[in-house]
């Protein structure tokens, strides 16, 4: 099952034999039961139902402050929810760290005293330092393109490499679930786009399920198989995308789409200042 | 190419910044020198430079003013060790749980506002002019800058590297030396070369009021008989003891702390 991620060079031959093979999905199935999450007395998510089934890259997009985020952190753990339930494949989710559950952020969180090596290696988890620790978290930094830099400090990497290797970091382990909060906010443009090609190389080849947060609705459609909208702690749109892969930003199809999400935030941005 | 751990700087720029860092000091000791030699200042004021070194010399021979410096160099690090660690558990303790800082912290800074050379005569009741006082007043005096820099630094950790670690399931042992311990690192050198400033202050005070030995004792000594090139000697010394443990700290700041901005501009420059 467990494959060891392959050199840059061969990546996008595997990355199509994998999609084919992505009936025997790795990643986890998650299922949320009228999930719920109040701070205060403000309830940011109102009895969110959802199914995404193991391996599939979902998008979620939706306003500042509509709950995204707070979904995100409550599937890999981070808080609690006030209702309702998670499940990951069959099993309850009583804490994210139970699984192999991964979470980027939109700042890189390396550790600043450590090389970039280092920080990969803190993706193993707990493990004894070992040679072939080492050669995992290696193996991780080619295949993100960075193994020159294995010996490096995060504070001379570019914000892009150092995103790199908080990609690095998460998948090392090979996550059943991998999820993305605004990890690619703070790029600029061509970084991202480059970025985002990287993310769904490593997906296609390792075959986790996927949840990207996202205030860019290109980028949902450029990566997702399915995008969800959130509005007013609800989930108001949940759309399949059957696109091929990789898919050619510039193309008609990827603009419609792109348009008619857009258009459902903004009717939602417009009611929202109605009400 | 910065390399994590190598400095990017040439010896020989090393060096270029090393002599322009002595230029102005080797300028005003020539300046005195000359100034001494055709008699503006009178050597019962301040005796020339060359009268100081004689006289240096000449303790050095009789053995006397290594002694003392030994004396006083050994009041200073246990002082600092006792003082210091203490400090550092303290700062490591209340930095980390926030009930050991509602027990201790408060009583702290309340003792804290206490000038520690206050104490002077209350120590010399207690100790005597034993050895004891003046290590109690080098360890009060170096326990607060070390304890305050340290509580601050663990608290100061980023709270998202923190998060980033329970993530990645490290254990609250891994957590302590991989995350909180290296990122409170910076600070907790701050407090270090604060409290050795106060270490040499709280030492020259002491020594000088009350001591049987040490560099104080020695100038004081020299007062009684007049040498007034004794005199200057032990305030140099003095001088030169502080800026070398200054140095050490400074270097061991740069060992440790390679990864920080701060200490990588030249690397930077060079990749």
């Amino acid at each position: 099952m467990r494959q060891v991620l392959r050199r840059s060079g061969t990546c996008f031959k595997t990355a199509l034999e994998t999609a084919e093979r992505r009936s025997e999905a790795y990643g986890f199935a998650v299922t949320i039961e009228r999930l719920t999450k109040s701070f205060g007395q403000n309830r940011v998510l109102r009895g969110v139902d959802l199914r995404i089934p193991g391996g599939e890259f979902v998008a979620i997009v939706g306003r500042s402050g509509c709950g995204k985020s707070t979904l995100l952190r409550l599937l890999v753990g981070l808080d609690q929810p006030s209702e309702g339930e998670i499940h990951f494949g069959d099993h309850v989710a009583h804490d994210g760290r139970s699984g192999p559950v991964r979470i980027m952020f939109q700042e890189p969180r390396l550790l600043p005293w450590g090389s970039v090596l280092a920080n990969v290696e803190v993706g193993l988890g707990p493990t004894r330092a070992s040679a072939q620790a080492r050669d995992r978290a290696l193996a991780a930094l080619s295949a993100i393109g960075l193994e020159e830099r294995r010996d490096h400090w995060p504070a001379v990497l570019s914000g892009g490499e150092k995103q790199r290797v908080a990609l690095a970091r998460a998948v090392v382990s090979h996550p059943r679930l991998l999820a993305f909060d605004e990890p690619l906010g703070a790029l600029d443009a061509l970084t991202r786009i480059s970025m985002q090609r990287l993310i769904e190389r490593v997906w296609m080849e390792q075959r986790f399920t996927a949840i990207l947060v996202t205030h860019d609705v290109a980028e949902a459609v450029t990566l997702a198989d399915r995008i969800l909208l959130i509005e007013n702690g609800k989930i108001g749109l949940d759309l399949r995308l059957d696109l091929a892969r990789p898919r050619d930003r510039g193309s008609a199809e990827v603009a419609a789409l792109e348009g008619r999400i857009l258009r459902a935030l903004f009717r939602n941005y417009e009611h929202g200042e109605d009400a | 190419m910065a390399i994590a751990g190598k400095s990017g700087r040439t010896a020989l720029g090393r060096l270029a910044a090393i002599s322009t860092q002595w230029a102005v000091p080797i300028g005003i000791v020539a300046f005195w020198e000359v100034l001494s030699g055709i008699g503006v200042i009178p050597p019962h004021v301040l005796p020339a430079p060359s009268a100081v070194i004689a006289a240096g010399w000449r303790l050095t021979l009789t053995g006397e003013l290594p002694w003392d410096v030994w004396v006083s160099f050994r009041r200073a690090m246990i002082g600092l060790l006792i003082g210091g660690g203490i400090g550092f558990v303290f700062g490591l303790a209340n930095g980390l749980s926030r009930r050991a800082d509602e027990i201790s912290d408060s009583t702290l800074q309340m003792v804290r506002n206490i000038p520690h050379l206050a104490l002077i005569p209350l120590v010399i009741l207690w100790f005597g002019i034993d050895e004891i006082a003046k290590i109690f007043l080098v360890a009060l005096g170096v326990f607060f800058p070390i304890y305050v820099n340290t509580q601050h630094g663990i608290r100061n950790v980023d709270p998202q590297l923190v998060e980033m670690g329970r993530i990645y399931g490290m254990s609250a042992r891994v957590l302590f030396w991989r995350v909180l311990l290296p990122g409170a690192l910076p600070s907790i050198f701050v407090g270090l070369r604060y409290a050795l400033g106060i270490m040499w202050l709280t030492l020259i005070v002491a020594e000088t009021i009350a001591a049987s030995a040490g560099i104080g004792y020695m100038a004081m000594q020299a007062r009684e008989f007049l040498l007034v090139d004794v005199v200057v000697l032990s305030i140099l010394i003095y001088a030169l003891l502080g800026k070398s443990a200054d140095s050490v700290t400074r270097w061991l700041e740069r060992r440790c702390l390679a990864w920080h901005p701060a200490f990588q501009s030249a690397a930077e420059t060079d990749s």
